[in-house]
Formats: C-alpha cells, structure tokens, sequence
C-alpha cells in the first residue's frame, strides 16, 4: 500500500506540491489527472524517490522512503517498475538487454533463464524476435512496449507510467491501453497512471485522483468522477476553456 | 547607480555559479571514489570506456604527437642555429614533450574527442530521462555511468601520452637529423644526457590528472544537463571550455611542484 501524506514540494518560490494526500490501493489501477505542468510528474517521481519532499511523507507498504539513505531506496525500488514517457530505453543496449538489465543486475539467474525470462516478458506485452534491436530501430509504441516489459521483468509489484500514451496515433493508443488493463490484470500490478488523456482514463482507472493547484481535490471511482459536480473537474474533463482554470 | 549594482549582482551571480560548480564536481569525484571499489566492478564497462578513450583517440593523438615533435626542432633548430647550438635540439624536443606538450596535448585532444562525446552521452541519457531510469532500476548511475568512463580516462590518458611523447621525439630526429643535417650523435646523446627519467614519470602522472579532470568535468556538465537538444550541446561546450582552461590551469600548479 502506499500513502501519501500532507506531501510539500516548491521549486524557488513556486509551489507544485501543496499539501497532496492520497492513498494507492493494493492491486488496482490509480490514475492520477490534471494539466500539463500541473505536478503529476513530480508527484511520480516522489513516489519512487527520485525527488525528495520539502515535507510530508510518502510511505510504501508504512515505509517512509523520504527518509531513506540510497540503500534503503534501493530496496524499496525494487518493489517498482517504470515506465517512462519516452521509454528512456537505453539506446547503447539491444531490446533483450534492456529488458533483462535488472535480472542481470538483482538476480542470480543465467544467461540462458535471462534470455527465457526477457522472451516471455516481450510475449507479455505483444512482441516477439526482437531481442536483437536496437531501440532506435523501433517505432515509439514498440519502444513504450519494450519498455514496459523491462520494467515488469522483475515481477515488481507496483508499476507507475508516466503519460504512456502521449505522442500515440489512436490505435496504438488504444493498444497501450489494453496492454496496461492486461498487464495489471495478469500480474495482480498495483499501477499508478499519469495521464490527461480523457478517454484512457475512464478506461485504465479503478480509482481516479485530480490533482489542481497542488491539491488532490477529487478521488473516487470512474463513475463518481463523471457524476463529480467539483466545477475545476468538470471543466477538465469537457476541455472548456470557461471555467475556473484559468488558461494564462 | 542601478548599473553599478546590476553588474555587482551579475558578478555575485557569476562566483556563487562558479563555487557551485567546484563544490559539485568535487562531490561527484568522491561519490565516484566511493562507488569506484564497490563490487561488483564493471569490468566490461571500463573496457568498453577504455577502446573508446584510448584506442579511438590513438589516431589523433598520434598525429598531434608526430607534428608538435617536427615543428618544435623546426623552431628551436632556427634558434639554437644562432648561437651553433644545434645539437641542443635533440633534448629540446625530448625535454618540451614529455614534462609538457606530450601530456598537455594529449590532454586536449582527448578532452575535444572524448571529454565531449562524455558530456553529450549523459547529458542526452539525462534528457531522455535514461539516468532516471536507471536510478528507478536500483541501478547507481554513478557506477554504471561515470565509474568507467573515470577510470578509463586516468588509464587511457598517460598510455595516449606515452604514444605522443614517442612520436614527437621521433618526428623531432626526422625534422633534425633527416631534414636539417643535424649530427645524429649529438642529437641522441643529448637526449641521452638531459632527459631523467623522471621528466618521463612526472609528465605521465601529468596526463593520468589531466584524465581524470577532463572525464571528471565532462561527466558533470552532462550528468547535470537541462532542457533538450539545447541543454545537450550547452553542456558539451562548457565541458570542453572548462575542462581545456581547467587541464592549462592544473598544468601549471602540477609542473611548479613536480619540476
């Protein structure tokens, strides 16, 4: 389970974090909403201890990460899998190193399991063959699939996506999402989502969060944050320019 | 009066940059000293850091090398022919490019190949959010990243000089002795005579510092890269500016205590 509390976050005299609190349940999809800039990404990147808060907390499984030393981090992160928004594939390492870069690094396992265990995982997420390309030979939604089995192949439990359907034509769109309902689905994932892709949220979430100014201001369930009457929701999810988000 | 303390301001902006930048390369060098003996050792990683720091610069180095040896017996023979000392020139060139040219040159010819190529590569991995990612991987990209490519520098750099300081003193004897008709025995017995061998160590423990500070610079400009392919190439000319006046400026400090 992780939980966010009273987290604070400024960067110089702008704050992008102000008092966020949310808790991630164990073995469903949490999508995260709001405008581009908004502090989505920096929320993200808390949750997996790549920032760390002015102040609050952000416990995983009651672990307070904020307070860890690199090594304790270490081990907490290898709890968590990610995906990035461009993939962040390592362009020096081929598709089958990249996925098996952390069995190689975490695991005693052999080449030969490493090269069964990165199969499968491609198979997971729709690929097949190859293993021997570099990621500048993929199309950008075969690099968010290769990306996705890497940070699945070590079984972790939760996985996190950064926007991972931005820059997609719709049909990949569409394919990418389906592979996040599978994914979390056939591994029992606890997954939190980045998005402000209106119609991939509706169907990736269990639970949906806005965050505005800071703040989560809404959370519930697909169906309670249609029905939401919060004003700065419902003029996000219709794109009004009217309305109390103010544009400029 | 505003424009007097306009420019007190930008000059206050510009130490506090300054002292920033030391205080961060100066924690990079001992994270890296701290991840540097951590097993498991990255073996291939440094091999790999060592083909492309050494074995790629070897051509220019070689060239560089060749051509500074040649075109110093061509000055000093001009010189010393004033005062019928031409078989000076022989220890001249031997002297010039092991406590300096060799190292210094070296220097920064690997600082422009593979100090910016350093400074590109992270700073692009740090873009595309690839040291991210290895972070998330419970990877260190300290050890994965600047390790190797730090140790292969401290290795490479004096092997590299090694080579030029060779080749200069050969192209210097092809200039004197082949070209210029300087009497061979005298040329090479007053290398013989003038040159210690520890002209030859210092210059070399010269060029493993100039390594380490040309990869240690050009590891933090790209490690700290921001924004896009503008960041990039921002970071890549700062890593080679710095590193230059940095490997000139440690040259002096090193040759006012070893000589």
């Amino acid at each position: 389970m992780i939980r966010i509390v009273d987290l604070h976050k400024s960067f110089q005299s702008q704050k992008v974090l102000d008092g966020v609190n949310l808790e991630i349940e164990d073995g469903k999809t949490t999508v995260i909403i709001g405008r581009s800039g908004g502090g989505k990404s920096v929320l993200l990147k808390h949750i997996i201890g790549l920032m760390k808060p002015d102040s609050g907390q952000i416990l995983v499984d009651d672990v307070d990460i904020a307070k860890l030393d690199d090594r304790g981090l270490n081990e907490v992160r290898k709890k968590f899998g990610m995906l990035f928004q461009e993939g962040a594939l390592f362009d020096s390492m081929n598709v089958a190193e990249n996925v098996g870069f952390t069995l190689r690094e975490h695991t005693k396992m052999k080449e030969e399991e490493i090269r069964v265990a990165v199969a499968e995982k491609l198979k997971a997420v729709g690929l097949t063959g190859i293993e021997e390309k570099m990621p500048s030979e993929l199309s950008g939604g075969m690099r968010k699939r290769v990306a996705l089995a890497r940070a699945i192949a070590i079984n972790p439990e939760i996985v996190l996506f950064d926007e991972p359907t931005t820059g997609l034509d719709p049909i990949m769109l569409e394919a990418i999402n389906q592979l996040i309902i599978d994914t979390q689905k056939n591994f029992n994932l606890t997954c939190i989502v980045i998005s402000h892709d209106i119609e991939s949220i509706f169907k990736v979430g269990h639970k949906i969060a806005m965050l505005y100014e800071g703040k989560i201001i809404e959370y519930g369930t697909p169906e309670e944050i249609k029905k939401s009457p919060n004003p700065v929701l419902q003029q996000f999810l219709t794109g009004s320019i009217e309305g109390p988000i103010h544009i400029m | 009066m505003k424009r007097v303390s306009e420019t007190l301001d930008n000059l206050g902006r510009s130490v506090l940059s300054g002292v920033e930048q030391m205080g961060g390369i100066l924690i990079l060098l001992i994270s890296t000293l701290g991840w540097m003996f951590r097993p498991p050792l990255k073996l291939r990683a440094i091999i790999k850091q060592m083909e492309f720091v050494g074995v790629k610069s070897t051509f220019v180095v070689v060239l560089t090398g060749t051509f500074t040896g040649m075109v110093l017996a061509l000055q000093s023979y001009h010189g010393f022919r004033l005062f019928s000392a031409e078989g000076l020139v022989g220890s001249t060139v031997a002297l010039s490019m092991t406590r300096e040219l060799g190292p210094v040159l070296t220097g920064l010819m690997v600082t422009a190949r593979a100090g910016s190529a350093m400074a590109a590569e992270l700073g692009t991995m740090r873009v595309t959010e690839q040291i991210d990612a290895l972070y998330v991987m419970a990877a260190n990209p300290i050890k994965y990243l600047v390790v190797p490519r730090i140790v292969a520098s401290v290795f490479m750099v004096p092997l590299l000089t090694a080579i030029s300081d060779f080749l200069g003193i050969i192209g210097g004897y092809f200039v004197g002795v082949v070209l210029l008709d300087i009497n061979e025995g005298i040329f090479l017995d007053n290398i013989y005579k003038y040159v210690e061998l520890d002209d030859i160590y210092n210059g070399l423990i010269k060029a493993a510092f100039f390594g380490l500070l040309l990869s240690l610079i050009g590891c933090y400009k790209g490690f700290n890269t921001r924004g896009g392919a503008e960041g990039v190439g921002m970071a890549t000319t700062e890593a080679v500016v710095l590193a230059s006046v940095s490997i000139l400026v440690a040259d002096y400090f090193l040759t006012a205590i070893m000589f």
